[in-house]
């Protein structure tokens, strides 16, 4: 319009702009508002997704050193477990979803015993290759024993969409939302308020000093590989219901929660929760409003930019915030 | 000095040699991708091995190159040759403009950051369908021609990707040896003494990124001219992170490991044929075994278990 009369004066066009928007329904600007909340709300419980992943990579970081690449592979687990237990066993979904979690903290147990215990000299890169070799075997393994197939789990309860406040919300996405807020206080409570959370914590400060003052270091060790598959089998589970399940959503859904939880500084507290959060929500607005085929590049530029800006990511006060 | 001369000579000679060994074309074909992967890794050994600077994205200045080389080839008629330049100096000198703000992060901030711009332009790879084809890919890349030679099969091709592969092997190593590379190894060990020391740590890792990034283009063009066909799925995230694991289990900090590791993990898949549908929990369980059981790469593991093989010879060794 601006090309079409280089002369017209802003007048014109404020009348111009009023006269388009009159006539585009009413209706049609409810719509967009209604199409942002939904964006939102739907960024919201991906965001919850990726923070729960993200603690789970923050929590083992700052016990070893370790960026575990085989966290989304948990996440896979998660719901490919529920899934079989649910049709092979005929588990009602009650008891299948803490099976699924108890069956994929063991597996986080004997990952953590066979490749990570016996290496007491090893670099923390050749650890990471490991982490991507149990990736590679997990995956491999599923991949076998469940096939190719892309199978959805059965919503928690139900499909019908509630309304509320315009937004359509599926029954799902407030289970992801009292689900993930559990956890944070739950998560919160150990860290602070039990012994063992406070020995895991003086052992993300400083190693050596905490076994030095009695802290089994080993066992802390383990204890972040189990609170991590557990949390990730978690995501795993309560995400299927919306986004289907397959051998390989781990790999994807694995590197958000790294990046949820670089934005939020590697801390495994709140900041983690907020940085999956703001990059759900931002991936979504972006996905819906720019292009769908962009979405996961969205991410990743939002994060690069967070990176330069702000190279100790976005909420690290101090080293005492580091959990 | 000498002694670097003579193992370099006769891996030339191994190398001009093989084919009259190996004369069936399915194997040349292979022999081929171990050469360019060579090259890869080669490259990012610079960076990560002695420079100490992880990439996990390094995947993107490979598939830049090919589809540099790609797009200008077969939908511009550029000359290969030509192309293969321009390629590569556009992707060094993005290299250099990028390096210098991601070069500044370190450890796991440095991995997430270059992982995050290997997925980027892999997702636009994809998704820039009338430039690169999409995720169904680019085809009728020329062959590379040299007067009356093109380089249009596996036998000629094995030639001219080991004669590049040789040259930037001679080049790496003369770098690692020079003043460049002590600089290089002095950031690994400790950024700050390299600094206090005089090194200018910043501007040597954006170079060092930059000549990692142009080998790395350099080798795709030469993928992408003796494969006349690229698809996305070869530059994705997996092989960024497969380059990683050539290197470390080659053996960070050496250019002879990074060609063991280019040799075994480009010859694996091809070996563990036999498992079938088990080949990539064979593989999974190798890496994990290799990098446990051989934690200074190939380059120090293949010696270590032939002396444990032969206790007599180690003990003789140990005397002398």
């Amino acid at each position: 319009m601006l090309n079409q009369s280089p002369t017209c004066s802003a007048g014109d066009l404020i009348i111009a702009c009023a006269a388009f928007i009159s006539h585009k329904e009413v209706q049609s600007t409810m719509d967009i508002s209604q199409q942002l909340l939904q964006y939102i709300v739907s960024g919201l419980s991906t965001g919850a997704i990726y923070a729960l992943i993200g603690l789970g990579f923050a929590i083992i970081y700052n016990s070893t050193g370790i960026i575990n690449f085989a966290q989304g592979e948990f996440v896979m687990l998660g719901a490919v477990l529920t899934l079989s237990f649910i049709s092979a066993l005929q588990l009602p979904l009650l008891l299948a979803v803490p099976l699924a979690i108890a069956a994929t903290t063991v597996i986080g147990v004997i990952f953590e015993r066979l490749t990570i215990r016996p290496l007491k000299n090893a670099t923390p890169l050749s650890l990471v290759i490991i982490t991507i070799g149990v990736s590679i075997l997990l995956r491999g393994i599923v991949m076998l024993l469940w096939g190719k197939d892309t199978r959805a789990l059965p919503a928690f309860s139900g499909n019908d969409p509630l309304s509320i406040a315009g937004a359509t919300i599926l029954p799902q996405h407030l289970w992801i939302f009292a689900l993930t807020g559990l956890v944070i206080i739950a998560n919160k409570l150990y860290f602070y308020y039990s012994i063992s959370g406070k020995a895991m914590r003086a052992c993300s400060f400083n190693r050596r000093a905490a076994s030095l003052v009695g802290i089994d270091v080993k066992r802390m060790v383990l204890f972040s590989f189990m609170i991590s598959a557990a949390l990730g089998s978690m995501a795993g589970i309560i995400v299927a219901p919306l986004t289907m399940t397959a051998y390989d959503v781990g790999i994807m859904l694995g590197l958000k929660g790294f990046c949820a939880a670089i934005i939020g500084g590697m801390s495994s507290g709140l900041g983690t929760v907020i940085g999956g959060l703001i990059l759900g929500t931002l991936e979504s607005l972006g996905a819906g409003l720019i292009s769908s085929g962009y979405k996961d590049a969205i991410a990743f530029i939002i994060l690069l930019l967070l990176l330069f800006i702000r190279p100790q990511g976005l909420f690290k006060k101090g080293e005492t915030e580091r959990v | 000095m000498k002694r670097e001369m003579v193992k370099f000579l006769i891996l030339t000679a191994v190398v001009l040699l093989a084919p009259l060994l190996f004369t069936g074309g399915y194997l040349m074909n292979v022999l081929v991708f171990v050469g360019i992967n060579t090259m890869l890794a080669v490259g990012l050994n610079l960076l990560l091995g002695f420079a100490g600077q992880i990439s996990l994205g390094h995947a993107a200045f490979f598939g830049l190159g090919a589809y540099g080389s790609g797009i200008l080839t077969a939908t511009y008629a550029v000359n290969p040759w030509l192309a293969m330049l321009l390629s590569a100096g556009a992707v060094a000198l993005l290299a250099f403009l990028v390096g210098f703000p991601i070069l500044k992060l370190k450890g796991h901030y440095l991995a997430m950051a270059t992982l995050g711009l290997g997925i980027i332009v892999y997702i636009v790879f994809n998704e820039t369908v009338d430039l690169t084809g999409g995720p169904s890919g680019l085809s009728g890349i020329p062959n590379l021609s040299f007067w009356k030679l093109t380089f249009d099969n596996d036998f000629k091709n094995y030639y001219l990707i080991w004669g590049f592969t040789l040259l930037i092997m001679l080049l790496s190593i003369n770098l690692v040896n020079s003043r460049i590379g002590r600089a290089l190894r002095a950031i690994h060990d400790s950024e700050v003494a390299a600094r206090v020391m005089g090194v200018n740590a910043r501007l040597l890792k954006v170079q060092v990124f930059t000549l990692s990034a142009l080998i790395s283009a350099v080798a795709g063009s030469l993928y992408a001219h003796t494969m006349t066909f690229i698809s996305p799925a070869s530059f994705g995230f997996h092989f960024s992170i497969e380059l990683v694991t050539m290197v470390i289990i080659g053996g960070l900090g050496s250019i002879y490991g990074s060609l063991l590791g280019a040799v075994l993990l480009t010859l694996l898949p091809e070996l563990l044929r036999a498992f079938q549908d088990y080949d990539i929990i064979v593989y999974g369980l190798l890496l994990i075994s290799m990098t446990m059981f051989m934690p200074g790469g190939l380059v120090k593991g293949i010696p270590a278990g032939i002396a444990l093989l032969l206790p007599g010879r180690r003990r003789r060794g140990e005397h002398a």
